[in-house]
């Protein structure tokens, strides 16, 4: 089996014509791979948002070539990306975008029911994936009742109970305080290192690079990457940054 | 419990108000189509229901008769050219006509006169509560439907009044026998007929045949067609079809009675479309969410399917309750509603495909639903 879960070639988008035209990414090179988190970080305006969307199947690219998983996204119509994205794709969101109606347990099914893995099996997977982001005893709590950390892991749990090859990040940590930033990044870092998934996490969120596998820093639509370990391009703050707290994670 | 039925229950649970207008918006209209049809089918039994009673098998009536109130005369020649035909057991005449009723008051009101040979049982008033029906056989008596008693200024067997000039006395109650036209039926004796509505003795309004049990039906329809000349022979169920065709369609009361239930399913339509779209654009994100997830177009379309037949189905339980109450508040009226089990089948079927076609509005919105909407900041 291949590392490779999405690889982009000579991706552009653009949006707009004559002199609205914007060009959002200008012939992006990029490989995600398997077990590793990547983070992928820039300024507002960088074109990153754009990039996850393609990375994503949410839109498609205005030139260049997107593959998950070995199935090419640029014929697909939006059922075939919905299906791709259904395959292969878990998704954490900013703003967690749980429904606020269901339960924990009911929010993590859903990813499952969508996929017509329904029944005790399926209750049984949520049940593990809660408890696997350390909720089990929140299974019947309705979001309202959750903290914004708990809400974020309730999210990450939809995101990885139905085993998608990649978990795509959106400024996971941004509203969260620096202890349940630090959680959630330690559980995106277990479902890349434990799990074999590939993780990419949307970020401008400078503390959670201690995490990073790889930094691809992005500035005005094309990508510069950082090696791990080498955050030079990263402005760090001096203090506050997430501490992996495992060796293994470091 | 399916979690596409757990989440379309929570969208519509979730905000009482929207779905208590949604209920209201089902239940006035299934009432109201309930009502409208109820009255269509009542008013069609309640038009024929003198035809449905008689115990015989063919009407002969005068040429372009529309109903059994129709009334033109036949020669009374042809009961005997009739009775010759092999198979015919029976021919009996039957008069009919308004005359005037004189409470004791003086008062006048109009009744409609009904009466046939009692020796031949061929149209006898039925529901008999009270007296004889064979007692109409002496002197002026009648029956009258005890429904009309402060009409006709009556208040049981032996009650007296007067029919053009001459004294009756009550000798028999009936009970629901009701006139569509509000002019109560009389009914008594064939010659007493005569006398209240004026009919020679040489003419009858129809005449009703009653074939041998063993007759070829068909055969015997023919020859009887072939001897009546300018006279129509009809079935029971033709001469019900006539009538109820007439007095529905050719009054335009049916036409109005539609319409009404016309009505009814739009308005229905409108109410749970308009409250199923704001439910859908309320959680629009939710379902846009689903979307970036991945959930197929027929997941989502699953959801909003649920939520109409969630309406439906409470919307029509509620409506069943309050239309089983209207029907029995207007048993004893002059228009009773009737439900049938059929009429009861087909509005729950109007109800889901009213509920299931208001969908599609919400539907139209959530196909257009960009997933990337949910990473929006």
């Amino acid at each position: 089996m291949s590392d490779i879960i999405i690889e982009a070639k000579a991706v552009t988008k653009t949006f707009g014509s004559g002199a609205r035209e914007v060009r959002a990414l200008r012939g992006i090179d990029l490989v995600i791979n398997r077990g590793e988190l990547t983070l992928l970080m820039g300024p507002s305006g960088s074109g990153k948002t754009t990039l996850l969307l393609i990375l994503g199947c949410m839109l498609t690219p205005t030139a260049g070539t997107v593959t998950v998983c070995g199935t090419p996204t640029s014929n697909a119509d939006k059922e075939g990306l919905a299906k791709i994205r259904r395959d292969h794709i878990g998704f954490v969101f900013q703003s967690y975008h749980l429904f606020p109606t269901l339960t924990a347990a009911q929010n993590v099914r859903l990813a499952l029911d969508i996929r017509s893995d329904r029944g005790g099996r399926a209750r049984k997977k949520a049940r593990e994936a809660l408890d696997r982001v350390g909720l089990a005893q929140k299974v019947d709590t309705h979001p309202g009742e959750l903290s914004g950390g708990e809400q974020q892991r309730v999210a990450i749990a939809r995101a990885i109970v139905a085993n998608p090859s990649i978990v795509l990040a959106d400024e996971p940590t941004a509203a969260l305080d620096g202890g349940s930033g630090r959680t959630i990044m330690r559980l995106l870092k277990d479902t890349a290192r434990e799990r074999g998934q590939g993780v990419l996490v949307v970020t401008h969120d400078p503390r959670v690079v201690p995490f990073a596998d790889r930094i691809i820093h992005i500035e005005d639509g094309l990508l510069v990457e950082t090696p791990a370990g080498e955050p030079e391009r990263v402005h760090l703050p001096k203090a506050g940054a997430f501490e992996p707290v495992s060796a293994s994670e470091s | 419990m399916s979690l596409t039925l757990t989440l379309a229950s929570r969208n519509l649970f979730h905000d009482s108000l929207r779905f208590v207008a949604t209920m209201v918006g089902i239940v006035f209209s299934v009432v109201l189509v309930l009502v409208q049809m109820g009255l269509f089918l009542g008013f069609g039994r309640m038009v024929t229901s003198i035809i449905d009673h008689a115990s015989t098998d063919l009407w002969i009536v005068p040429k372009g008769a529309k109903c059994f109130e129709d009334p033109s005369l036949l020669d009374l020649k042809l009961r005997n050219r009739v009775a010759g035909i092999d198979g015919v057991a029976t021919v009996v005449p039957l008069v009919i006509g308004f005359s005037d009723w004189r409470l004791d008051s003086g008062e006048m009101t109009p009744v409609f006169i009904v009466g046939a040979d009692l020796h031949d049982s061929a149209l006898l008033p039925w529901n008999v509560v009270d007296g004889d029906v064979q007692a109409l056989s002496q002197g002026y008596s009648v029956a009258v439907d005890r429904t009309y008693f402060d009409r006709l200024g009556v208040s049981g067997i032996g009650s007296m009044a007067e029919i053009r000039g001459r004294k009756v006395k009550v000798v028999a109650l009936t009970d629901g026998i009701r006139a569509f036209t509000t002019t109560p039926y009389v009914f008594v004796d064939l010659k007493n007929a005569r006398t209240f509505t004026g009919t020679p003795s040489d003419r009858t309004n129809d005449l009703l045949v009653r074939l041998n049990a063993n007759a070829d039906r068909e055969k015997v329809l023919q020859a009887i067609r072939s001897q009546v000349g300018d006279a129509e022979v009809l079935t029971t169920a033709e001469f019900r079809n006539r009538s109820r065709s007439f007095w529905l369609f050719g009054t335009g009361a049916g036409a109005a009675l539609f319409a009404g239930a016309l009505l009814g399913v739009i308005v229905g339509t409108v109410i749970v479309a308009q409250t199923l779209y704001s439910s859908t654009k309320d959680h629009l994100t939710e379902f846009a969410t689903l979307r970036a997830m991945g959930s197929s177009n027929r997941y989502i379309y699953r959801v909003i399917i649920y939520q109409a037949l969630i309406n439906a189905v409470i919307g029509f339980a509620i409506a069943s309750g309050i239309g089983a109450i209207v029907v029995e508040m207007t048993a004893k009226s002059a228009l009773p509603i009737v439900i049938t089990s059929w009429l009861v089948a087909a509005l729950a079927g109007l109800t889901l495909v009213m509920c299931v076609t208001s969908a599609f509005g919400a539907i139209f919105r959530v196909v257009r639903i960009d997933p990337a909407t949910v990473f929006m900041r």
